[in-house]
């Protein structure tokens, strides 16, 4: 797994719960280190014993965990630039879902070797999509709920997310919008700041 | 709706930076984007040479000479400030006179966008200005992590550098590992026998067959003295030419010069490094420590080395069996501490 994924698990907990908590995750999960390395590729494993000692440590389920830190990754302040990356992607919300299938791409050309799962994007009516995550790592659509949650917010819109459960590897959100102008949102500036 | 609006409205979704110009060069129409460079004045009824310097073609300062130069790029700048470089090409307009330029901001595009607080829309749906600024951001955010991990690996190689106990020429141990294992065995009240031993002549092969054949010739003899020792005992190399052999449990004297000697005979043979014949030897001086003395690891360290100075004076090749009475014989021709056989060689 790359090391970009285990760190962002890392940076989640040191930012939202202190870097103590994160040191008995580490020590729990027997790590045998404190830091992942973005840049570093890790075992596969470690990162579903990882994500349990997370869940152990917080005592709060995994997928609720695993939502959180998707929620962290578009609106913690110290992640900023990742925000900015998924923002590049679309001039409204519902561009920046249907651009979604392209964000395994768009991290390729960032990083060549970061794989992230596949995802599709489905459209059943104005308003009414679908997204089926494609994931190794059980729980990758709570990631993916809590990004969503988090951008629609950052977009103004107002958006009901539902996990529909999961099968054979593939987990499936359905988003209906409400709607599309429900508050300010943030501001985008393709040139706001240089990282 | 006139011609000029349906045209200017098509161009103002295809093409956000262009300008459509009258004969005379006037501003007739100002896109969108353009427009925002200079949100505070109204580009329409400005003559575009008074807007922008043209740097390239050079010389060109009437409407005529630019309708001329049709169809090539031109390299623009802003007049005032912000004095951004601009890309343009020209070419005709569908109504008689009328021209259109096309702007670009090409690689001043990162700071146009912080200057004039561009979005998103304020570029074509086809124009991959938004794609590289994405590419902008995200490579600089993972060059900042390569380079955050360059420098903690620096920093741990420095540090693993510092505690190694490896000659990485040879694989023997280092000064440092022997410093070590000398303590360990004072500490334990060890019976060990120390050899100093200083090649003969290595100098010479650095000198007239170059570095190669030295390290060649001082991985030999690392390989050499590892095979004429015992798995329990020391080899490091601690100088250029300079080794030490620690050799716990030793014992006796004949032992010690058993070993002693057949490192001698064995690095005495010629060594063969493509084709050229190096001919070293050893000399060798040796100490022993005995647990019940209050000797300290230097003062046998300087018995050995008062044992090989002996060796080096007596013709090479030669091992020493330290002796108080060695300290004794004074031999000023020879500095002790300059260590610097070959050179009087």
């Amino acid at each position: 797994m790359h090391g970009l994924i285990n760190r962002a698990i890392q940076r989640f907990v040191v930012d939202s719960y202190g870097a103590d908590t994160w040191v008995e995750v580490a020590r729990i999960a027997n790590l045998g280190f404190v830091e992942f390395e973005s840049m570093l590729t890790y075992d596969d494993d470690l990162t579903p014993t990882v994500l349990d000692s997370v869940s152990f440590v917080l005592d709060r389920g995994r997928d609720e965990v695993m939502e959180d830190i998707g929620t962290y990754l578009v609106s913690h302040p110290n992640v900023e630039a990742l925000r900015r990356l998924l923002r590049f992607s679309g001039v409204d919300f519902v561009e920046f879902l249907h651009s979604l299938d392209d964000l395994p791409d768009r991290a390729r050309l960032a990083v060549s070797d970061l794989k992230l799962p596949r995802i599709e994007l489905q459209d059943h009516a104005p308003g009414q999509f679908s997204l089926i995550c494609q994931s190794e790592i059980e729980g990758y659509g709570h990631v993916m709920m809590g990004v969503l949650r988090a951008m629609a917010d950052d977009y103004g819109v107002l958006a009901v997310l539902e996990h529909e459960g999961s099968g054979e590897g593939i987990e499936t959100i359905s988003i209906s919008l409400i709607e599309t102008e429900f508050a300010e949102g943030r501001s985008f500036e393709l040139g706001a700041r240089t990282l | 709706m006139t011609g000029d609006e349906r045209l200017t409205r098509t161009l103002d979704v295809l093409c956000p930076m262009h300008i459509l110009l009258s004969d005379t060069g006037e501003v007739i129409h100002a896109g969108p984007t353009v427009q925002k460079l200079r949100p505070d004045t109204p580009l329409e009824g400005k003559k575009f040479l008074d807007i922008f310097d043209l740097k390239r073609p050079r010389a060109i300062t009437t409407m005529d000479h630019l309708r001329e130069s049709a169809g090539t790029k031109l390299h623009l700048q802003l007049r005032d400030e912000p004095q951004t470089e601009i890309k343009g090409v020209l070419m005709p307009a569908p109504a008689e006179g009328q021209s259109i330029v096309n702007l670009s901001f090409g690689i001043s595009v990162v700071d146009a966008v912080t200057d004039y607080a561009l979005t998103s829309a304020d570029f074509a749906a086809t124009d991959l200005t938004v794609e590289m600024l994405y590419l902008v951001e995200a490579k600089s955010a993972a060059m900042d992590a390569s380079r955050k991990l360059n420098l903690r690996l620096k920093g741990a190689m420095i540090a693993a550098e510092e505690q190694a106990f490896t000659d990485t020429l040879t694989g023997l141990k280092n000064r440092r590992a022997m410093d070590h294992v000398l303590a360990r065995h004072v500490e334990w009240g060890t019976r060990f026998g120390l050899m100093q031993v200083d090649l003969d002549w290595f100098k010479a092969v650095n000198d007239t067959l170059g570095h190669a054949a030295g390290d060649y010739v001082l991985q030999t003899v690392a390989r050499i003295m590892v095979e004429e020792t015992r798995e329990s005992d020391t080899v490091a190399r601690v100088g250029g030419d300079e080794f030490v052999i620690i050799l716990p449990y030793a014992h006796g004297t004949e032992a010690l010069e058993g070993i002693g000697q057949r490192i001698i005979d064995q690095l005495s043979r010629p060594i063969t490094y493509q084709g050229e014949v190096c001919k070293i030897s050893a000399s060798i001086g040796m100490a022993f420590h005995e647990p019940q003395s209050p000797q300290t690891v230097a003062e046998i360290m300087d018995n050995a080395d008062v044992a090989l100075y002996a060796s080096k004076a007596n013709g090479r090749a030669t091992q020493t069996l330290y002796d108080p009475a060695l300290r004794n014989r004074a031999m000023p021709a020879l500095d002790r501490d300059s260590n610097d056989f070959e050179r009087q060689s």
